[in-house]
């Protein structure tokens, strides 16, 4: 009986003693409740990320109004924050897909009450992504010439190129990825209709589509849903390996590698991954969702944390080998510029952060202590904020010719347009938090009837071995 | 036949088990009009209440199929017919076909994603902005913590009094009639 009690707890992936009604009561009454009772903290938050939003939207415009001579790029250093910061931002939302998708096809019960968090930040944190490279074309007015129509010009995009492949990547991945979630969402919509009165119904009944929990219905959904997550799993692998063509198909030392698109996959991973659990530590923690975000998700997070930051750094490893091993002294040059060159300590600290402080990890006490994995979580996503920047930046500023290096020193409005993209995800994430369910309802009844099963088909075993 | 004053009669139960046992009794009875209304998807009842190919996977395919090859295909006209340019050694003819895999995995993917959605929000009948179900007074449960099973007026083996005297044998909270 005590064994029974120590594995509830640390094995649980949903709290003990919940009903259908108090599952339902607890997760639609966040965003049921009334306007005027909206929680201080929700408030403080929103402002700040909407204040960061209002400097966003003032680098943007100081951006189209100058040109991106405001930040520091050069020649050679053409691609700076903007492009860091999208393949930083893309990466983040790979989590979201992957806990959706895969974990789904892989029967990963536990991801059930955090998949539409998950989600959530996908979406947003693609938006984030996608507006940097616009915002780097230089004329960005004309960012339609990326899709291909016919058109006066006789032109086409040059669909031979990483960069034309980014585009439909990029832009497949955030649509299916608004599909995924907003189908998700239709049960959960009827839900809240059915609890709800005055226009709130109003707006949510046509949201819901008129859903009404008919069996038939079900049955197509389920189906539906599982060939989304059939969809999305592969195409979230092809996603951050596209990107990671655009620079593995070029020539310059240190990009020019056949290990970067599985690396990149893994780093995105690890980020988004990290960025879920700095997510769900505070909203467990203030809407009191102990139930829900049980330790056991922690725990299994941190370790896809570890076997992703692993494989990452598998993938420094490799690149200093094969600088050495390509026994070419531009690769050469680059590897030994990277670790005593003028960007030396970024790339020191990629490798204590994402090598070693992961490896702290095995040890069940950080999995399971949250402010220890919530501060991790957070140095995590710096560090693979600087793997993209030594990954950019160290191969880009000193390439062939030693007469055109020159090194990149980022402007005030390059870090601007940086922390202000965090306006625009935590805006988007403080609303999506204040009116909708952040957590699927449906399947968290579904879930509850699992275990419920599985607890009763465990009693009967017994009953029968206790006969016997 | 059914009169048309009634859509069906619904009963309502309380618990997943009983709703299992409940489609299963009516599925042996022999009813073919029925629907069960969960608040989550149960499996069993599933299977009795809607035995059939839900015909999303064939519209995904189509789907697919399509779009892959339009994706190919409109990478090969332009870049082959249309203006052909060696850029990057990448050979402007059908020979340099491998760099147009990545968009037609691309858009095979999104016309996919887009038909599994269409398609099964499309073949539910949704939207639907009115139901007969929802007259019953409490079906909002019906999302949230009660399971209803209803026998259509449309089934051929229907008929008022005994469909009611079947669905009071299944133990259910009550049973009703559902007006159209």
């Amino acid at each position: 009986m005590q064994r029974d009690e120590r594995l509830q707890s640390s094995e649980a992936i949903i709290g003990p003693g919940q009903t259908y009604s108090g599952i339902t009561d607890k997760i639609s009454g966040i965003p049921l409740t009334d306007l005027s009772k909206t929680p201080r903290g929700w408030i403080v938050g929103f402002a700040i990320a909407f204040v960061l939003l209002m400097m966003y939207l003032i680098s943007i415009i100081w951006l189209f109004a100058r040109g991106t001579g405001i930040w520091g790029l050069n020649i050679p250093v053409a691609w700076g924050f903007a492009i860091i910061n999208f393949v930083w931002w893309i990466g983040i939302g790979h989590a979201g897909t992957l806990i959706s998708a895969i974990l789904l096809l892989f029967q990963q019960k536990w991801r059930n009450s955090i998949n539409r968090m998950a989600e959530a930040m996908t979406l947003f944190a693609v938006a984030c992504a996608g507006m940097y490279p616009i915002l780097h074309l230089g004329r960005p007015w004309l960012f339609y010439w990326l899709i291909p129509y016919p058109n006066t010009m006789g032109m086409w995009p040059q669909f031979r190129s990483p960069l034309a492949w980014d585009v439909f990547a990029i832009s497949t991945y955030g649509t299916v990825s608004l599909l995924f979630w907003l189908i998700g969402l239709i049960p959960d919509f009827a839900i809240i209709r059915d609890r709800s009165t005055g226009i709130r119904r109003v707006i949510f009944s046509f949201l819901s589509l008129g859903w009404r929990s008919s069996s038939r219905h079900w049955h197509r959904y389920e189906m539906a849903y599982l060939l989304l997550a059939g969809l999305s799993t592969p195409l979230v692998v092809s996603v951050h390996s596209i990107v990671s063509l655009d620079f593995a198909v070029a020539q310059v030392p240190g990009w020019h590698v056949t290990v970067f698109p599985p690396y990149f996959v893994a780093g995105a991973v690890f980020s988004g991954f990290a960025m879920v659990v700095t997510l769900m530590i505070p909203l467990r923690r203030w809407y009191g969702l102990q139930n829900f975000f049980t330790m056991k998700h922690f725990d299994n997070m941190a370790k896809v944390m570890l076997v992703t930051g692993s494989i990452v750094f598998y993938g420094y490893l490799m690149e200093v080998f094969f600088g050495w091993y390509s026994a070419n002294e531009f690769e050469q040059y680059m590897v030994l510029n990277r670790m005593i060159g003028p960007y030396a300590p970024y790339y020191w600290a990629l490798i204590l952060i994402n090598g070693l402080l992961t490896q702290l990890l095995w040890i069940k006490f950080f999995r399971q202590n949250l402010p220890v994995l919530f501060v991790l979580s957070i140095i995590f996503n710096v560090g693979m904020w600087l793997e993209r920047f030594v990954i950019v930046i160290t191969s880009l500023h000193r390439d062939f010719l030693p007469s055109s290096w020159d090194l990149y020193i980022p402007t005030f409005w390059d870090w601007s347009l940086y922390i202000g993209s965090f306006g625009l995800f935590f805006s988007l994430f403080f609303l999506f938090i204040r009116f909708l369910p952040m957590i699927n309802i449906f399947e968290m009844s579904l879930l509850k009837f699992e275990e419920d099963e599985k607890e009763h088909k465990l009693q009967q075993a017994a009953a029968t071995s206790a006969a016997d | 036949m059914a009169t048309p004053s009634l859509y069906g009669l619904m009963a309502e139960f309380d618990n997943a088990e009983a709703i299992v046992k409940a489609t299963h009794r009516a599925h042996e009875e022999g009813f073919m009009d029925m629907d069960a209304y969960t608040p989550f998807p149960v499996e069993e009842v599933m299977e009795y209440v809607s035995p059939h190919n839900t015909g999303v996977p064939l519209f995904v395919l189509i789907g697919g199929v399509t779009g892959a090859l339009s994706g190919f295909i409109l990478q090969m006209i332009a870049m082959t017919i249309d203006y052909p340019l060696n850029v990057g050694g990448r050979p402007p003819n059908i020979t340099g076909w491998p760099s147009f895999i990545p968009i037609t995995f691309e858009s095979g993917i999104l016309l996919a994603a887009f038909s599994a959605v269409i398609s099964m929000i499309a073949l539910n009948g949704l939207p639907m902005p009115y139901h007969p179900v929802f007259n019953v007074p409490g079906f909002e449960r019906a999302s949230q913590d009660r399971f209803f099973l209803c026998i259509e007026a449309s089934d051929p083996k229907f008929d008022p009094n005994r469909t009611r005297q079947f669905l009071q044998s299944l133990g259910p909270q009550r049973v009703v009639e559902v007006e159209p």
